[in-house]
């Protein structure tokens, strides 16, 4: 598979998921394991694109795909807006749903550049806060998402 | 309206900053348990009971030793041999590391397996064989004093019954009087059902023990290091001086990660008798199944006030779930907590509580989910009382609470139950909560849709909290006293270094105390660096729990920084030729009175400390100082709550359209974080009155085992939230700061039950438990309400 732009080749056990294999073979352990139910959402990473939780993936469908994690999201010494907007608004507090929730504010935005509150509550409700509330996450990908309107606009001036 | 600013790079500390941690979490790069990898790392897992009641009676471990991966299987009776199978609980009870004689709950630890990796250790635990001798469970805590009921813990000598302990505060004679002679007494019994914490990261530990040099180094998810390793010194016997525990990165504790688990004393024995680095972490149904639960308070609840509405009495009987061993961890003077605050906010004539707490076969715990030692359960019980008591006057409940608050020349109050609160002007907070909700237009509007048969309700609470413990000639755990330390370096070039013994989960820590050193010794916030968590690096203390951090170990910080600060003064006094008595600290830096021309700041003065030339007579060199802090009295934050909910007539879902919380925690350093903080417990009470309940079948299964069954609030199920403040410091505290990190999970309850009796008002209702699930408020709808347990 291809994980952050770069082949991997394994070994594995077949039933080996696909969060431990990022986490104990690569050693990315910005995807975290939080429930085993696909309830909480604190593995989520995206698979071709999309945001799925990688403690329901096993490592071995995921063989000649795509695999993003939130290690891939600073590029080139730049931080991606979701982070940026994460810190300005108080998005986190002890970290742990934190890069999961990064890969879901990233897609969203990918397909939607301007969602309201509702549809920022919506795609992160497969995942579980227990510290923000929710309310300052919001904020936080709507930071984002001014951040990129504001940026394409500077860019096509 | 925050009279702060952003001072991230500015001389001086309180303000809304952004936090210093953040940095590393948004890339992935926190540090948490499971993060940890050392080499040559086992991997340990835990056997856990199917049932909740049952003799041991045969423990086969061949068939896992046999396992081509297995390095180490270890039963109860393998431990028993070391001494080892029974541990203390923070309550002064023990509990089985693995069980030996009998299971008690079900996901008790049995036997654990180490492997070299995560999944051979799984594999490895389906290989053991046990037989068991099921007894019947004792599941309900009315029921188990009851004659006949077996005996869970027939391994105390002398126990013939299930009796945990028994327990009473306040005065029952004259409470008894003026019941006897008021107007009006209104009586409810209410369910606390059995919740949990649920940190997204669930427990775990590496345990290195060192065979050449004898230390142990335990990374582990504690949010009280330094207690935890003099209970390792006692427990395992080993040397306290050779014991490490390093807390790294949290992944939320809410008092889940304040005792010590068996797993963590398994890892600690594994990496014993392999001599190699062990780690253990938990899965989510071990989490929700075995680790610290909250609540499971039966209650009994009278309130006797005069014709007008003038409260003049509660009195209340509990009846507390413990499980199946005696894990609360509190304040040891205190069993039930700080229970004994059940007076609320309220100017009472007199007041008594009695309670017994049982054992039954259940999960360990009691204390915990942000629970301020049991202020959550005492703020919810006199908060629904006060609705009850409105809805039989037919008062508005803002009008009663107004009525009956404490006036601000009242404190500091001494309550009837013998708290005395420090500082409060609860009228101005409520109403600026009236405010913000625009009250009045709320209940025009109730009525209009009323009348068109929607259910629309409106929920108030006035809580007090009772935080930041504690005062040593009150509060141990352990005998440890409840005081904390602080250490504080700065550096020849001005920047400094604290050390703290309070550890944080997410609650932001390292900017919060830089802000606080920073304020005092007038450096940047960015030029202070917060260590904590780790005992080998910073002073004894008893950690974060109780929403202690700032009453407690801030007040540490502030004191060592002034402490450091009255050193530079002398210092300064040298370098600009005149008296320590002309000096004056304005603005961050020392300036000679009458000449604003002459100053100097800590950066110079820091350099002077450590550079050549001579220092004042009975100076010594370096700028550093280093203290204990023992809190004269608990710091009482407070606040108002105002939920707005409608509830469909047709499925009977619950929504919160609306939340205002306007809360009063003294002097606020950081107000970001303060409302991070808030935001957070609003979530958890929404979750607990709508949602959340660790239930039991009749034989003692778990009916709450995973995410699935134990469900959590998502970003769907709450409002965006309308926080509001007063400013009314501590007299006490250093900088007047109060505890902030609970009160919203402690007030935030009652508000949500209340607004959503309040909506079911036209069907006759005056109290529905949580909680308030579609099929309960449905059933309470139609006249079947139930206890949930």
């Amino acid at each position: 598979m291809r994980v952050n732009g770069a082949e991997v080749t394994c070994e594995i056990e077949a039933r080996l998921l696909l969060v431990h294999f990022l986490r104990d073979h690569l050693g990315l352990t910005g995807t975290h394991w939080g429930c085993d139910t696909s309830n909480c959402g604190a593995c989520a990473v995206w698979l071709d694109g999309e945001p799925v939780k990688s403690c329901t993936v096993l490592a071995a469908m995921a063989a000649g795909h795509d695999v993003r994690t939130v290690e891939d999201l600073e590029r080139f010494g730049e931080l991606d807006p979701v982070q940026r907007g994460f810190m300005e608004c108080h998005g986190l507090q002890c970290g742990f749903c934190t890069p999961g929730m990064l890969m879901t504010a990233r897609a969203l935005l990918d397909r939607n550049p301007s969602p309201s509150e509702q549809e920022i509550r919506e795609a992160i409700s497969g995942q579980v806060c227990r510290c923000t509330g929710y309310a300052t996450i919001v904020r936080s990908v709507q930071w984002a998402a001014a951040e990129e309107a504001g940026t394409r606009v500077a860019d096509s001036s | 309206m925050s009279r702060f600013v952003n001072n991230d790079l500015r001389p001086i500390g309180h303000g809304r900053m952004l936090r210093k941690e953040d940095p590393r979490f948004i890339r992935g790069k926190g540090r948490f348990i499971d993060d940890i990898a050392l080499p040559g790392m086992l991997h340990l897992a835990i056997l856990r009971a199917p049932i909740a009641h049952g003799r041991v009676l045969r423990v086969d471990i061949s068939a896992a030793e046999a396992h081509p991966k297995v390095k180490l299987v270890v039963t109860g009776a393998m431990l028993a041999d070391r001494g080892l199978a029974w541990m203390p609980t923070l309550s002064n009870d023990v509990q089985a590391v693995l069980a030996t004689d009998k299971v008690r709950f079900q996901g008790q630890e049995v036997a654990f397996v180490v492997a070299e990796d995560r999944y051979a250790a799984r594999d490895a635990l389906e290989l053991i064989d046990v037989e068991y001798e099921q007894l019947p469970a004792v599941v309900n805590a009315r029921t188990a004093l009851d004659p006949g009921v077996p005996v869970i813990r027939d391994d105390l000598a002398g126990k013939t019954d299930n009796r945990c302990f028994d327990w009473e505060t306040g005065d029952r004679a004259a409470t008894d009087a003026v019941f006897a002679r008021a107007d009006v007494v209104v009586s409810q019994d209410m369910v606390y059902p059995r919740v949990h914490p649920a940190p997204l990261e669930t427990c775990g530990a590496v345990a290195d023990h060192d065979p050449v040099d004898g230390t142990l180094t335990l990374w582990c998810t504690t949010q009280a290091p330094h207690a935890h390793r003099t209970l390792y010194a006692t427990i395992a016997g080993l040397p306290e001086h050779q014991i490490r525990i390093i807390a790294p990165d949290i992944g939320g504790g809410f008092g889940n990660k304040v005792p010590i688990y068996p797993g963590y004393v398994c890892a600690i024995v594994a990496s014993q008798l392999l001599g190699r680095p062990v780690k253990w972490t938990e899965d989510r149904s071990e989490n929700l199944t075995s680790t610290a639960f909250a609540r499971d308070y039966l209650m009994h609840g009278e309130i006797a006030a005069t014709r007008e509405g003038r409260i003049l009495a509660i009195r209340t009987r509990v009846l507390a779930d413990h499980g199946a061993f005696n894990g609360v961890a509190a304040p040891v003077k205190y069993p039930a907590g700080f229970f004994g605050v059940f007076t609320g906010s309220y100017d009472l004539e007199a007041a008594y509580c009695a309670m017994t707490a049982v054992y039954t076969n259940k999960a360990p715990g009691g204390v915990a989910y942000s629970c301020s030692f049991r202020v959550t359960e005492a703020v919810y019980l006199v908060e629904r009382l006060v609705d009850c008591l409105a809805h039989e006057l037919d008062l508005d409940p803002v009008e009663l609470r107004l009525l009956n608050l404490l006036q601000p020349e009242q404190f500091p109050y001494r309550s009837r139950t013998g708290w005395v609160y420090d500082s409060g002007d609860y009228e101005t907070t409520l109403r600026e909560a009236v405010r913000l909700a625009g009250y009045d237009d709320l209940r025009r509007e109730q009525a209009e849709k009323r009348a068109r048969g929607e259910l629309m309700g409106i929920g108030v609470s006035f809580f007090t909290e009772a935080v930041g413990a504690g005062p040593r000639k009150d509060m141990d755990i352990m005998g440890l006293g409840m005081a904390d330390g602080a250490e504080l370096r700065v550096h020849p070039t001005g920047t400094a270094v604290l050390r703290v013994s309070c550890q944080s989960q997410g609650q932001g820590h390292e900017t919060t105390f830089a802000q606080i050193v920073a304020e005092e010794i007038g450096i940047p916030p960015a030029d202070v660096k917060v260590v904590q968590g780790d005992t080998d690096q910073t002073p004894f203390g008893l950690g974060t729990y109780g929403s202690r951090s700032t009453p407690v170990s801030g007040a540490a910080a502030v004191l060592v920084a002034r402490k450091v600060r009255d050193k530079a003064r002398l210092i300064a006094s040298a370098m600009l030729e005149v008296s320590v008595t002309d000096l004056e600290w304005t603005a961050g830096s020392f300036h000679v009175v009458g000449d604003p021309t002459m100053s100097v700041g800590i950066r110079d003065i820091a350099m002077r400390a450590h550079g050549p030339g001579d220092l004042p007579d009975g100076v010594d060199g370096g700028l550093e100082a280093q203290l204990h802090y023992n809190p004269e009295n608990l710091t009482y934050p407070y606040g108002a709550y105002i939920c707005v909910v409608d509830v469909d007539p047709g499925t009977a879902a619950v929504t919160v359209r609306r939340f205002v919380a306007v809360d009063d925690c003294g002097t606020r350093i950081n107000p970001m974080i303060i409302e991070g903080q808030v935001h957070r417990g609003l979530t958890d009470g929404v979750g607990m009155a709508l949602m959340e309940i660790l239930a039991f079948d009749e034989l003692g299964n778990c009916l709450g085992g995973s995410l699935m069954d134990y469900l959590l609030p998502t970003a769907l199920e709450v409002p965006d939230w309308e926080t509001g403040f007063t400013v009314t410091p501590s007299p006490h505290h250093p900088i007047g700061a109060k505890g902030i990190g609970e009160s919203a999970t402690v007030g935030s309850p009652p508000a949500v039950v209340n607004a959503v009796v309040d909506a079911l008002r036209p069907y006759g209702l005056r109290h529905v438990d949580m909680p308030l699930t579609p099929s309960r408020v449905w059933e309470a709808i139609r006249g079947n309400a139930q206890p949930p347990c």
